[in-house]
């Protein structure tokens, strides 16, 4: 399914992450999923959040520069080999990922990957072809 | 020394009046004739040139001869808006020759010397002026230019130079890749020609020490032909100027009265000789003192200080005259608040040069590469605009201090 991902401008300077993640706690955002792509001098911090409209509108008051993205979830059972195969799938397909990453629910027993593609939708469709489509609860 | 200063004003106070449309409109507005001049002391009657009224009147508003009369361009570091280019006669470049050769010779310089050049060539004065003057002396002359390091060294060592003449950040850059390389006994030099940026005592000293050579300061601009208006003899207590070719002023930056000798003022300059860009009291904004005591040395050129600072807000960067309004302009261009921090500081004898920007969300992309790709664009349009390349920090919003009124722009760490 497809889902906002919230996408947050990162200084590089110490307390950057937990100034960002401290906004988030006190509006009481749950967190699902977060990843920082660093480069050498600044970062952007990625997240799955419970409420991303809500999130981005606190960031914003709090002076963060962020947006949100669309992103494809899917949920990938727990055997190995799966993220081979989806992205197998969307290179066969003709679709390629910008990005990805993938986290562990633990009482679900599954993995899930978000995939950050130019057509979220095209994305979408190709992999619910081929059974990693329908929605998800995090 | 008056009596020629004297003579040579006059007649180029003639020349300016005849062939200069705008001085000679300024001088029209002040009331003054070319035959109110009669000596040297009549020079305050004048009216100043700066550095705006040469850029209005960009590329030939002040050129004082024909074209076909000159033979050479000079010009200020690339910076739209704020270029300068500078026209000379082969008679401008033969003095301008003669005050560089002046300059080596004041730090030892003979025929027998190799003087290394490596000052940037091309529209830069420094390479062309000592380049220049080493040939007045009969200098075996190398045309090294800047950059290549690597390549400096091979043929400073295997041509044995004697002189160095190059910026002091550069000077000391060169003193560490040679001892790195582990060749400073085959280095033969003796003495150095440093310019174009401001340099203490200690890196003075560092250089000295570094480079087994004593070290020596010169001064000029492109706007009066380049480096070799002053340079230091072996005293090193101020430069001697050139003032048979360059007359200097101290003048109240706010009043522009001329202010006695040994006065902390603006350093003004009048060329007497030059004929194909001829300024008559160009306001330098260098702040700076003049003396005229008895020299060890024997010249009895007055003497100035090192500048202590400028009276508008340009930077010196690497060499390089930047002003932050230019990179005002180019963050305004490229989409960009104008709101920036300049940062410099000088670490191991070289210039840092950081602008920091505050994040939009114009900018902003969940995708790293958008965003080094709008930063890359920005680098290279503050590159194209300054000459030098600054390093960009992107900032998060509203980071930068609004200060009420006049907001700052730059933090200088530089001990200079």
């Amino acid at each position: 399914m497809i889902l906002e991902q919230i996408s947050v401008f990162v200084e590089n300077r110490a307390g950057a992450v937990a100034d960002i993640t401290q906004t988030l706690a006190e509006a009481e955002i749950d967190i699902k999923a977060l990843t920082l792509a660093d480069t050498g001098d600044f970062g952007v911090l990625r997240l799955i959040v419970d409420a991303p409209k809500k999130a981005l509108a606190v960031l914003k008051l709090a002076g963060s520069v962020a947006s949100l993205t669309p992103v494809v979830l899917v949920s990938m059972g727990n055997e190995p080999g799966s993220v081979a195969k989806i992205t197998r799938l969307l290179a066969d397909a003709g679709i390629s990922l910008e990005y990805i990453y993938a986290f562990v629910a633990r009482e679900a027993g599954t993995a899930y990957a978000v995939l950050r593609m130019e057509d979220a939708a095209a994305g979408e469709a190709a992999l619910s072809q081929v059974g990693y489509g329908g929605k998800v609860k995090l | 020394m008056r009596a020629l200063q004297t003579a040579r004003l006059v007649e180029q106070v003639k020349h300016v009046y005849a062939n200069v449309a705008p001085y000679r409109k300024k001088m029209q507005e002040k009331g003054v004739e070319p035959g109110d001049i009669v000596s040297i002391d009549d020079l305050w009657k004048l009216p100043f040139v700066n550095k705006d009224d040469l850029r209005d009147e960009y590329p030939y508003g002040y050129r004082a001869v024909p074209q076909e009369d000159c033979v050479r361009i000079q010009s200020t570091s690339g910076t739209t808006g704020r270029r300068i280019v500078a026209f000379y006669t082969q008679a401008d470049i033969d003095l301008w020759d003669e005050c560089c050769a002046r300059a080596i010779v004041a730090v030892g310089g003979t025929k027998e010397d190799v003087v290394h050049v490596c000052y940037g060539y091309g529209l830069f004065t420094g390479g062309p002026g000592l380049n220049g003057g080493s040939h007045r002396v009969g200098s075996l002359t190398l045309p090294m230019s800047s950059g290549n390091t690597e390549r400096q060294i091979q043929f400073m060592t295997d041509l044995e130079a004697t002189i160095l003449c190059c910026t002091p950040s550069y000077a000391a850059f060169l003193a560490e890749a040679i001892h790195e390389a582990g060749v400073i006994d085959k280095i033969k030099l003796k003495a150095g020609i440093f310019g174009a940026e401001a340099w203490s005592e200690e890196m003075r000293r560092d250089i000295e020490k570094n480079l087994r050579i004593k070290a020596y300061d010169i001064y000029g601009l492109t706007e009066t032909s380049g480096p070799g208006v002053s340079f230091e003899c072996e005293e090193q207590t101020g430069m001697h100027v050139n003032e048979d070719h360059f007359f200097a002023e101290i003048i109240d930056p706010d009043t522009g009265e001329v202010l006695p000798e040994g006065s902390k003022g603006e350093i003004v300059f009048t060329s007497l000789t030059k004929k194909g860009f001829p300024l008559l009291r160009y306001r330098t904004r260098d702040i700076c003192v003049l003396s005229r005591g008895e020299c060890s040395c024997g010249r009895t050129l007055v003497k100035m200080a090192k500048p202590m600072g400028r009276t508008d807000d340009m930077l010196i960067i690497r060499g390089v005259n930047v002003f932050p309004s230019q990179i005002e302009t180019v963050l305004l261009n490229q989409g960009y608040p104008a709101n920036y921090l300049i940062v410099l500081d000088r670490v191991r004898h070289t210039d840092i040069f950081e602008v920091q920007v505050e994040m939009t969300d114009e900018m902003f992309s969940d995708e790293v590469k958008f965003i080094e790709k709008k930063e890359d664009e920005l680098l290279s349009a503050l590159k194209s605009m300054l000459g030098i390349s600054p390093s960009v920090k992107l900032v998060a919003p509203r980071t930068i201090a609004r200060s009420e009124g006049k907001a700052i722009r730059v933090i200088d760490k530089r001990k200079i």
